[in-house]
């Protein structure tokens, strides 16, 4: 029951559009069971005359003019199928026109919520999913709740009224031949419904199947240079042969499957068949059924057969759409960055004092990332970050932009404590360059003009400083050219460089860069960090990097070790010391004093 | 520059045979299986003809006459008709699977083949994702349409000619009442399956866009987070999922649209046949049953119609993934060995190792030239000589043919004008997998393939016992962390080596190089950053691993360029210098500038504080 709430929250003000289309749809199935009705009348009444036994039917027939005017004029019957066949259209087109419009928003309004959690979701939670599986539940899990809804929900709702008309009117007709064109129905839908349960592992085993080989194909692609380099091409083809195979056979097996289930349940649906012909020529010869309501009975027998294998089938699916729901639910129940009433939007200068402030991740709170750090930035200070990877050192920058909260112990911006401020003011006034950037699949400029408020000249401008301009200059369509798959493949210098200058098009009172010149070279790293000193006058920016020369001109500079900084002024008091720094400084520059020699 | 910009080419809307007779190529292999399918479903057919006649004679043998005589007969009769059909069912759709899948199976195969064979050039232009596609749905689509199309095409085709028979046998007039509405039914069908399906196809597109912006939305969520980009992307995001809703309603709106349409027409036959029928009935020149019969033909006439008209429209889509996967399949070669060395040194499947020349190592440029197809030269009468054992380090910016001339030597692109000679003879003269059997490769970012770390050392050496895993591993300085995984050399590396660290990637990358015991080593070295430790692993890696060996190395890394035997500073396609670190720093040159620039403030600081 929980599993079938998340699905009935899901249609949330589309509820009175789903009721008016099943009423639509209940209206439409009755107006199509009237044909072979019709045809019955004809057949006993205008041709056979014989009265009809129905109040109803006879009250009809006798104000359109009686038995013999209407044998006379059989376009009459005609003329009604075709009208009854139009309403029963008309009926039917309006009531799929309006599942389709409920289905649609609900489709539409998953997409959007579920889009907007995903981004609004922790640092934390991003960091420790696996973004091939919520893709897959964004995208195929919300389809299956779609199909759901669209089709499957409207088809066991067409089924039903289509089994109780047909069974009332049955009924009416002869509750004996009743029986007999039901006895197998019960067979056909478990059949149905058993089958499709216990095929579920053969449509797995094909997809896995499948899957695995594309996986093959894929690194095949992608490491297309190391398999020739190493003439594997051979050993290549076999492993890509034996899960061509495999996925192949899987499926036939599949397939296989498949015959028998529509042979088999074909037979019995045409026994079913069988069935009412033989009891309608024995009740026939009774006297207890008209030729007519023979008619009725085959024509019905010959609809309720479709609906109710699909029904078999849609509820051995019903757990795909629950599980899918379900899975859907999971990712709106994770918790999203928290916005509180009391966060404020204070001026931001680039004054920042750490006082005591320690971290740990939330799934390991025992070993400390940053262990009781304090420091304190003026405005327009550099500080140079360095350490070992794991050391902490891009914890900092994580608490900076409350990617993270502390564990312990206070963060100030200009005297106010960071956790009361709005995390959006905070990182609009904070340009965050991350270790592994990101570029979206957009044009180069509308990558760096993110925000779509800044001039050509200052995205230009930008672009230099990150020494990037010349390249973009040299695509053939330069600014306009797209990134990604679509487009141009980026070095990792050259995306790192194009998120430098993405951050450099802002004006923030601080910068901050996560080892983030770590894949361009040292001639274009010295370069990018001449320009910038120039342009960041007055701003607050902190430098973290594994290499010291990236760090050794800030104003001073922190040497982060398991979580506490072990040593902290300027470059010259740090190499005094002669303690880590100067090691890590040594064991850099040992090459290039070797070459001095 | 690795920078081509990839068009997707459009195709065109008109059925185009020549495509379809490549197709079909494939499933001529299949000539019994197609017959058997083309069999069964003419049976299949009539016996969905043959159904409604039972009722048929229900009614006028024993309904209406009220008589039971002879419904032993009937019921036997029954029972045979029912189980041939069923026995059809099973038979065609078993015939259909397997001509789908083979079908499916073989093209895959081939395009594999295939891909193996293209040249670089091929995949500089072609994005990887463009060429999954390919392998996967089209292909898939392609098995579909041809095997389930067929079946489709045959049985509504086969049904329409019997049904119609059958009613001309019965009672011609009437049957010429019951038909008169087909024409138009085929038009309207064959018209909306046509919209239908374009609708749809708007529809898939849209959602790829979506699954886009969803895989986008989650990689990148943590930079929108820090450039506050959520509003302005969840505003994008609905105009996508705005366009999808109307695309999709569209969409359902024109099949909605279609079946009220067609009911309309084939109750509009009904009524006819109902009329005209009627009377005939009671004039008694035509029985109960037979106007039963003719109501049944009438409606059953539309699906073989809709069947056809769908399969009809689908073709015309499938047509673009014909056209796409054959494009693939028949793309022509630029790198391939001729007749005589395939002779003489075997093929890439069937290599005569017995013909090979030892390769020694001695690499020679004359007069190279190499343009891209775009006309774009990066090199020009390129020469160079290389003594076997010499170890070359190139330097250069981006783009300055570095990678180029690497390329060309691990014949990955051939020369457009000139030749390069290895061991004293021109390389074409000798067979690809000769020369890539003596070449060790190691990227700029390694590629492990899914598998163990043990297999993918074995890569290098497929005949490798463990011993000789563990001495390469050893002499990389890969074996100790790879002890220090629970499972050792047996641990799963993911997709991709996804599970492991960069330097640790490439240190196993190392191995399965080291392994292969190469008289050529090529190494595009790593920009990335790796913590300090690693880094000096790496390289007393590459130290170990050059040794002996000819090798080109386009490097980033001090120690490796400092100890190299000859160093070629390149720019815009030529060796502006050449030398040792020595020679070519007292010239006081290029390579000085670009080495000073580097470090000089380093050395200054370095100096200053000792």
């Amino acid at each position: 029951m929980e599993k079938l709430k998340s699905l009935w929250a899901f249609m949330e003000n589309n509820r009175m559009k789903y009721v008016a289309s099943m009423l639509l749809m209940g209206l439409s199935v009755g107006f199509s069971l009237m044909v072979p009705v019709i045809i019955q009348v004809l057949v006993d009444t205008f041709i056979g005359q014989i009265d009809p036994e129905h109040f109803l039917v006879a009250s009809m027939v006798q104000r359109m003019g009686g038995t013999e005017w209407l044998r006379s004029n059989l376009w009459v019957g005609g003329v009604m199928i075709i009208i009854v066949t139009i309403i029963y259209g008309v009926l039917m087109f309006f009531a799929n026109r309006l599942s389709a419009e409920a289905s649609e928003n609900i489709a539409k309004n998953m997409r959007d919520n579920l889009y907007n959690h995903i981004q609004h979701l922790d640092y934390d939670t991003h960091k420790n999913s696996d973004s091939g599986d919520l893709i897959q539940r964004a995208t195929s899990d919300i389809d299956t709740v779609r199909r759901f809804l669209a089709v499957q929900f409207m088809e066991v709702g067409r089924a039903i009224f289509m089994v109780s008309i047909a069974l009332y009117v049955m009924i009416q007709l002869s509750w004996k031949m009743t029986l007999a064109a039901m006895a197998l129905t019960p067979v056909i839908f478990i059949f149905a419904f058993v089958f499709f349960l216990k095929a579920q592992t053969a449509f797995r085993l094909s997809d896995e199947a499948e899957a695995e080989m594309s996986t093959v194909i894929q690194e095949n692609l992608s490491g297309t240079r190391v398999v020739r380099a190493f003439s594997r091409e051979k050993y290549e083809i076999d492993k890509f042969k034996k899960k061509n195979r495999e996925y192949t056979d899987k499926t036939y097996t599949l397939i296989k499957y498949l015959a028998y289930y529509w042979s088999i349940s074909d037979f019995v649906a045409f026994t079913s068949i069988g069935l009412v012909l033989v009891s309608g020529v024995y009740f026939a010869n009774l006297g207890e059924i008209t030729l007519g309501g023979i008619i009725v009975f085959v024509q019905y027998e010959y609809r309720l057969l479709w609906p109710i294998r699909q029904m078999g089938r849609i509820l051995s699916d019903l757990g795909k759409a629950m599980v899918a729901a379900d899975r859907i639910q999971e990712i709106m129940d994770k918790p999203i960055e928290k916005v509180s009433e009391e966060e404020k939007c204070p001026p931001i200068t680039g004054q920042i004092v750490f006082d005591n402030v320690s971290f740990s991740y939330p799934d390991d709170l025992n070993r400390k990332v940053l262990n009781q750090v304090s420091f304190q930035v003026e405005r327009g200070q550099t500080i140079g970050v360095i350490g070992r990877t794991g050391s902490g050192k891009s914890s900092l920058i994580h608490l900076l932009g409350r990617l993270y909260d502390p564990t312990e112990g206070t963060i100030l911006m200009d005297g106010v404590p960071i956790q009361s401020i709005q995390k959006k003011w905070l990182r609009q006034h904070i340009g965050i360059v991350l270790q592994e950037p990101f570029l979206y699949s957009k044009t180069i400029r509308d990558n760096i003009n993110f925000s779509n408020n800044s001039s050509e000249k200052a995205i230009y401008e930008a672009a230099k400083t990150a020494s990037i301009h010349d390249v973009i200059k040299s695509f053939d369509q330069g600014y306009d050219t797209l990134v990604g798959e679509k487009g141009v493949t980026l070095s990792g210098g050259q995306k790192q460089r194009l998120a430098i200058a993405r951050t450099l098009i802002n004006d923030y009172p601080i910068l901050a860069f996560d080892d983030s010149l770590s894949a361009v070279d040292t001639e274009t790293d010295i370069a990018i960090r001449k320009a910038l000193s120039e342009r960041r006058q007055g701003i607050t920016s902190f430098i973290i990097s594994h290499r010291v020369a990236s760090v050794y001109e800030s104003d001073w500079i922190m040497v982060i070790e398991d979580g506490k900084v072990v040593e902290s002024g300027t470059h010259d008091e740090l190499m005094e010391k002669k303690g880590y720094y100067h090691k890590i400084w040594d064991m850099q520059m040992q090459t290039i004093q070797a070459l001095e020699a | 520059m690795s920078v081509h910009e990839f068009q997707e080419q459009e195709y065109s809307k008109k059925i185009d045979f020549k495509i379809w007779k490549k197709v079909f190529r494939y499933v001529f292999s299949y000539k019994k299986l197609v017959a058997t399918l083309i069999f069964f479903m003419f049976s299949v057919a009539l016996a969905d003809a043959i159904f409604p006649q039972m009722t048929q004679r229900a009614i006028d043998d024993f309904i209406v006459p009220q008589q039971m005589d002879g419904i032993e007969t009937f019921i036997f009769q029954f029972i045979l008709l029912i189980l041939w059909q069923a026995t059809n069912i099973f038979i065609f759709i078993a015939t259909a699977g397997k001509i789908e899948m083979n079908l499916a199976y073989d093209i895959r195969e081939e395009a594999f083949l295939k891909l193996q064979k293209l040249s670089f050039s091929y995949y500089d232009r072609t994005p990887n994702g463009w060429i999954m596609a390919r392998m996967t749905s089209d292909i898939r689509r392609l098995g579909e349409i041809i095997s389930w199309g067929l079946v489709d095409i045959i049985w509504g085709l086969s049904l329409m000619v019997i049904i119609a028979v059958f009613m001309v046998i019965y009672n011609w007039q009437l049957a010429l009442i019951t038909l008169a509405v087909v024409p138009l039914l085929a038009l309207i069908s064959i018209y909306f399956q046509k919209k239908i399906l374009e609708a749809y196809r708007q529809v898939r597109k849209i959602n790829s866009k979506i699954t886009g912006a969803f895989s986008e939305g989650i990689s990148g969520a943590v930079t929108t987070k820090v450039l506050v980009g959520e509003e302005k992307h969840l505003q994008e995001f609905q105009s996508i999922t705005g366009d999808m809703r109307r695309n999709s309603i569209r969409a359902i709106t024109f099949s909605a649209l279609f079946l009220p349409i067609v009911l309309t027409l084939s109750s509009v036959s009904m009524a006819l046949v109902v009329w005209s029928g009627g009377n005939r009935v009671i004039a008694e020149t035509l029985t109960y049953g037979t106007l039963v019969l003719f109501i049944s033909y009438a409606t059953q006439y539309f699906e073989p119609i809709r069947e056809v008209a769908r399969v009809i429209a689908e073709l015309q889509q499938a047509q673009a993934s014909a056209e796409r996967v054959m494009s693939l399949v028949n793309e022509e070669l630029d790198v391939f060995d001729s007749e005589t060395v395939l002779e003489k040194y075997g093929t890439l499947l069937d290599p005569k190792r017995e013909n090979w020349e030892p390769l020694e190592g001695h690499i020679d440029f004359k007069q190279v030239t190499f343009r891209y197809k775009n006309g774009e030269t990066v090199l020009e009468n390129f020469d160079l000589q290389v003594k076997a054992g010499e170890s070359i380090a190139l330097v250069g910016e981006t783009g300055s043919g570095k990678s180029t001339i690497v390329n060309l030597i691990c014949r990955f692109y051939e020369p457009t004008e000139g030749e390069i000679c290895i061991d004293g003879s021109n390389y074409k003269d000798r067979s690809l997998s000769w020369l890539h059997e003596n070449i060790g490769y190691v990227l700029q970012s390694p590629h492990l393939f899914s598998g163990t770390i043990e297999e993918n050392i074995r890569f290098g050496k497929l005949d490798a016992s463990m011993d000789e895993i563990i001495h390469a591993a050893k002499l990389v300085n890969a074996h100790d962390f790879i002890e220090r995984f629970p499972l050792g050399y047996q641990t799963q590396v993911g997709e991709g080596g996804g599970k492991l660290s960069t330097g640790e990637k490439q240190l196993i990358s190392f191995a399965r190089a080291v392994i292969a015991n190469p008289k050529i080593f090529v190494l595009d070295e790593a920009t990335s950053s790796i913590d300090t430790e690693t880094e000096k692993k790496i390289q007393d890696a590459i130290s170990k691993v050059l040794k002996g060996r000819t090798s080109f190395v386009i490097a980033h890394r001090l120690s490796t360029i400092v100890n190299s035997d000859r160093i070629l500073v390149i720019d815009k396609g030529e060796v502006i210098e050449e030398g040792t670190h020595d020679t070519l720093m007292s010239v006081k040159g290029h390579y000085y500038q670009l080495f000073t620039n580097q470090y000089k403030e380093n050395k200054l600081r370095a100096m200053m504080s000792d």
